[in-house]
C-alpha cells in the first residue's frame, strides 16, 4: 500500500516538475513581446520615457537576468504562489485574477462533472435492462458523446438564448447587478449559469451512460452471475453486484476523462463569456499576457492532477483487487 | 427415484434454425446413485446438465418432463426454478476459478446468497464443511483472488452443496485440473454422497476412466441422444452400443483423456444437430449399421439396469 502511494507520488511529483518546466519555457520562446506589448499599450510617445519604462518593465519581470536564473526564481516565486502581474489587468497579480475567475470554473465543472458521472452511470445501467429505453435513447447517448463540447455550447446558446430568449448567452451574472447575497442576483447567477451547465452536463452525461450500459451487459455475462443465477439468486442481488463492478471501470473513467472534460469546460466559458479560467486564457492570448496565460495553464494542470491523485485513492478503496494486488493483506 | 427424466428435448434457437442438441432423453438416477455422463465433444452432456438447472437465453424446452422427488421441475420458467434451485437441483459449474464475485469477500458473499435465498444463518455449518474440505474458516474473510485455483474449486463446492441438494450436477468439474487435483475432487465429490450432504449426483466428464472410479453408473450420449447406460463396471467392462465400443476400446490409463485419441478407428463426423438425419444417429459410422438402422432404436432394457439404443444389442 505505502509502496503503491509512494510510486504515484513519485509520477505525479514528475509530472509536476514537466508541467512547470514546460510552462516556464512556452512565453519564453514564443514570438511576440511582452513588454513590447505594455509599451504599446501605455500609449507613450516620448522615446526616452518608452526607454525607461521598457527598463522598468524588464527588470520588473527579470528578463534581464540569465536563464537559469530566471527558471529558479520562477519555481521560487511559485511556491511563495507568487505567479508574476498581469499584463492585462495590470498590475493586478496573477494570483488575484485567478483566485477570482477560480469559483465560476469550479462551479461549473464540479457539479457537471460529478452529475453527470452519477446520473449517466444510473442511466446507463437502467438502460441496460430495458429494451425500449436501449433501442431509443441510447443512440442520442452516442449522438451526445460524439458531439464537440464547442458545438454543444453554441447550439444550445443559440436554441435557447438567441431564438427562444430564455436564457442569457454572456457572463456570469447581469452587467447592472453588483455581486451580493440578494435573490435578485443569485437568480441571475444561477440563469447564467444554466446553459454552460448544460451543455456540458449533456456531453458528459452521454459518455458515461453508454460506458456503463455497456459494462453492465458485459457483467451480466460474467461468470460469477451465471452461477449466482444458478443457485437462484434473485435479480436483485446479481444487478448489485454487477452494478458495483461495472462502476468501477467507470471511476478510472472519470480519471482518464478529467482533462478532457476541463477542456471542455474552458472552451465552453469561452462560448458564453463566462468569466472563469477558459476566458482568462482568452484574454491572456489576446492581450499577450504571458504571466496570466503561463499562472492560468499551471493552475489547471496542477488542479488536474489532484483531482487525478484523489481518484486514484478512490479507486484502492472500492476496489479490492487493486489492494491485496499491492500485497498489502494477502 | 429421485431424478426422473422423459422424453426431455431442448433446442438452441440460432438464425440458421433449431440446434436439437437435446432430441428426445428418457432416464433416471436413483437416491444415493452417482451417475457419470460421457459422450464427444457436442453431444449434448453440457445442454442436459444445464436444463436440469437453468436453461441459458437461446435454450428452448421443446418438450418433454423433469421430475425430481416426485415434483415437476419447472425448467421452462426461469422464475418458477428459482425456488428448486440451490436447495433441490444445485450446480457445480466448470468455471469454478470464475464463479465467485472478484469484489466481494467470500464469507460476505455466501452470506448475501444465503439471505436472499431466505436461509437464515449457516455461519457455522459452512465452517465446518470447508473444513471438511480442508479449507479453515480463514477464507470466508478473503477475496477470490486471495485464493489459489484449488482453493476457490473447494470453496465453490462447499457453496453449491450448503443446503443439501438433492441432485448435483457436475460438469466437466476436472477438466481444467491436473491429475493429483483431478483425484482429490472426485473424492471430494464422493465424499459428499457419502456423507449424505448431497442425495444424487450427475457428473458430466471427458474422462471416462476417471468418473469409472466414483460412479455407480455411466450414461453415454451420443448427438443429443442417449447411446447406453449400465452400471460403471459393466459399461467398461461389457458394453453392448457399438459407439460404447469405441470409446472404451480407445480407454487409455487414468488421468488421459479418451478425446484425446477418441474414436481412432471410426471414419465421419456426428451428424449436423440442425437438421438430424432420422434412424439411428450413429448410423454413418456404425460398423455393424443395416437396413432396421434406418428406424430409430429404442433406448431399452437389456439386462437389469442396462439400457442400450440399438437394434444389435440383444
Ligand atoms: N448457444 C448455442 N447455440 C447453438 N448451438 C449450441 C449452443 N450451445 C451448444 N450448441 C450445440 O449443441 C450441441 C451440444 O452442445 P453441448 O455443449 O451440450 O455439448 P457437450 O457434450 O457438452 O460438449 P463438450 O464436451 O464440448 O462440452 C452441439 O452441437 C453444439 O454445437
Ligand atoms: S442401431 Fe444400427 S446403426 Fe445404430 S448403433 Fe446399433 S447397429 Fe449401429
Ligand atoms: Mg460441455
Amino acid at each position: 500500500m505505502r509502496r503503491y502511494f509512494g510510486r504515484k507520488l513519485l509520477v505525479y511529483g514528475l509530472t509536476f516538475f514537466v508541467a512547470v518546466t514546460v510552462n516556464w519555457m512556452i512565453p519564453r520562446f514564443m514570438p511576440g513581446d511582452p513588454v513590447q506589448s505594455m509599451l504599446s499599450r501605455a500609449n507613450v510617445a516620448q522615446p526616452a520615457a518608452v526607454e525607461a519604462m521598457r527598463a522598468h518593465y524588464t527588470a520588473m519581470f527579470g528578463f534581464d537576468l540569465p536563464l537559469w536564473r530566471q527558471y529558479l526564481n520562477f519555481w521560487g516565486s511559485l511556491l511563495r504562489g507568487d505567479l508574476g502581474i498581469s499584463i492585462w489587468l495590470f498590475p493586478t497579480p496573477v494570483t488575484d485574477v485567478i483566485v477570482r475567475a477560480v469559483p465560476y470554473t469550479l462551479g461549473l465543472l464540479i457539479p457537471s462533472i460529478l452529475l453527470s458521472w452519477v446520473a449517466g452511470n444510473r442511466f446507463g445501467a437502467f438502460a441496460a435492462r430495458r429494451k425500449w429505453l436501449d433501442n431509443t435513447v441510447l443512440p442520442l447517448g452516442y449522438v451526445l458523446t460524439a458531439t464537440p463540447y464547442m458545438w454543444l455550447a453554441i447550439l444550445l446558446a443559440w436554441a435557447f438564448g438567441i431564438i427562444a430568449g430564455i436564457f442569457p448567452v454572456a457572463g456570469a451574472y447581469g452587467y447592472d447587478l453588483q455581486p451580493s447575497w440578494s435573490g435578485e442576483f443569485l437568480g441571475s447567477l444561477a440563469q447564467h449559469w444554466f446553459l454552460p451547465f448544460a451543455s456540458l452536463f449533456l456531453v458528459a452525461f452521454g459518455g458515461w451512460a453508454i460506458g456503463m450500459r455497456n459494462m453492465i451487459i458485459y457483467e451480466l455475462e460474467a461468470d460469477y452471475v451465471n452461477y449466482l443465477r444458478a443457485l437462484g439468486a434473485p435479480m436483485r442481488l446479481v444487478r448489485r453486484y454487477a452494478f458495483r463492478n461495472a462502476i468501477l471501470p467507470q471511476v478510472t473513467g472519470l480519471a482518464l476523462q478529467l482533462g478532457v472534460l476541463v477542456a471542455g469546460a474552458l472552451v465552453t466559458e469561452i462560448v458564453f463569456s463566462y468569466p472563469g479560467l477558459g476566458h482568462l486564457i482568452l484574454q491572456a492570448i489576446q492581450n499577450q499576457d504571458f504571466f496570466l496565460l503561463q499562472g492560468t495553464f499551471l493552475f489547471v494542470v496542477v488542479g488536474v492532477l489532484i483531482a487525478n491523485f484523489v481518484i486514484d485513492i478512490a479507486y484502492v478503496l472500492v476496489d479490492p483487487r487493486t489492494r491485496t494486488g499491492m500485497g498489502g493483506t494477502a | 427415484m429421485a431424478l426422473s427424466v422423459t422424453d426431455l428435448r431442448v433446442y438452441y434457437q440460432t438464425l440458421r434454425g433449431e440446434v436439437k442438441a437435446l432430441d428426445g432423453v428418457t432416464f433416471s438416477v436413483a437416491d444415493g446413485e452417482i451417475m457419470g455422463l460421457a459422450g464427444e465433444s457436442g453431444s449434448g452432456k453440457s445442454t442436459l446438465a444445464k436444463s436440469l438447472i437453468r436453461l441459458d437465453g437461446r435454450m428452448r424446452h421443446a418438450g418433454g418432463t423433469v421430475e425430481l422427488d416426485g415434483r415437476t421441475l419447472p425448467i421452462a420458467d426461469d422464475r418458477a426454478m428459482d425456488e428448486f434451485r440451490f436447495r433441490e437441483v444445485s450446480l457445480i459449474p466448470q468455471y469454478s476459478m470464475s464463479a465467485l464475485n472478484p469484489t466481494r469477500k467470500i464469507g460476505k458473499m455466501v452470506g448475501e446468497l444465503l439471505a436472499a435465498r431466505g436461509v437464515p444463518g449457516g455461519t457455522a455449518e459452512l465452517e465446518r464443511r470447508l473444513e471438511l474440505v480442508g479449507l479453515s474458516k480463514d477464507v470466508l474473510g478473503r477475496y477470490p483472488i486471495e485464493l489459489s485455483g484449488g482453493m476457490k474449486q473447494r470453496v465453490v463446492m462447499v457453496v453449491s452443496t450448503l443446503l443439501n441438494p438433492s441432485l448435483l450436477i457436475a460438469d466437466e468439474v476436472t477438466s481444467a485440473l491436473d491429475v493429483s487435483s483431478q483425484k482429490a475432487v472426485a473424492t471430494t465429490l464422493l465424499g459428499f454422497r457419502d456423507h449424505g450432504l448431497v442425495t444424487s449426483m450427475m457428473v458430466v466428464t471427458h474422462d471416462i476412466s476417471l468418473v469409472y472410479q466414483i460412479a455407480d453408473t455411466i450414461l453415454v450420449m451420443y448427438a443429443g441422444r442417449l447411446a447406453e447406460k449400465a452400471p460403471a463396471e459393466v459399461l467398461v467392462t461389457a458394453p453392448r452400443h457399438p459407439y460404447t465400443r469405441q470409446l472404451v476400446s480407445a480407454l487409455p490409463e487414468v488421468g488421459v483423456r479418451y478425446e484425446d485419441r477418441r474414436l481412432a478407428g471410426i471414419p465421419g463426423n456426428p451428424p449436423s444437430l440442425l437438421n438430424p438425419p432420422g434412424g439411428c444417429r450413429f448410423r454413418d459410422r456404425c460398423p455393424v449399421a443395416f437396413e432396421q438402422c434406418a428406424e430409430q432404436p429404442p433406448f431399452a432394457e437389456v439386462a437389469p439396469g442396462h439400457l442400450v439404443a440399438c437394434w444389435k444389442a440383444e
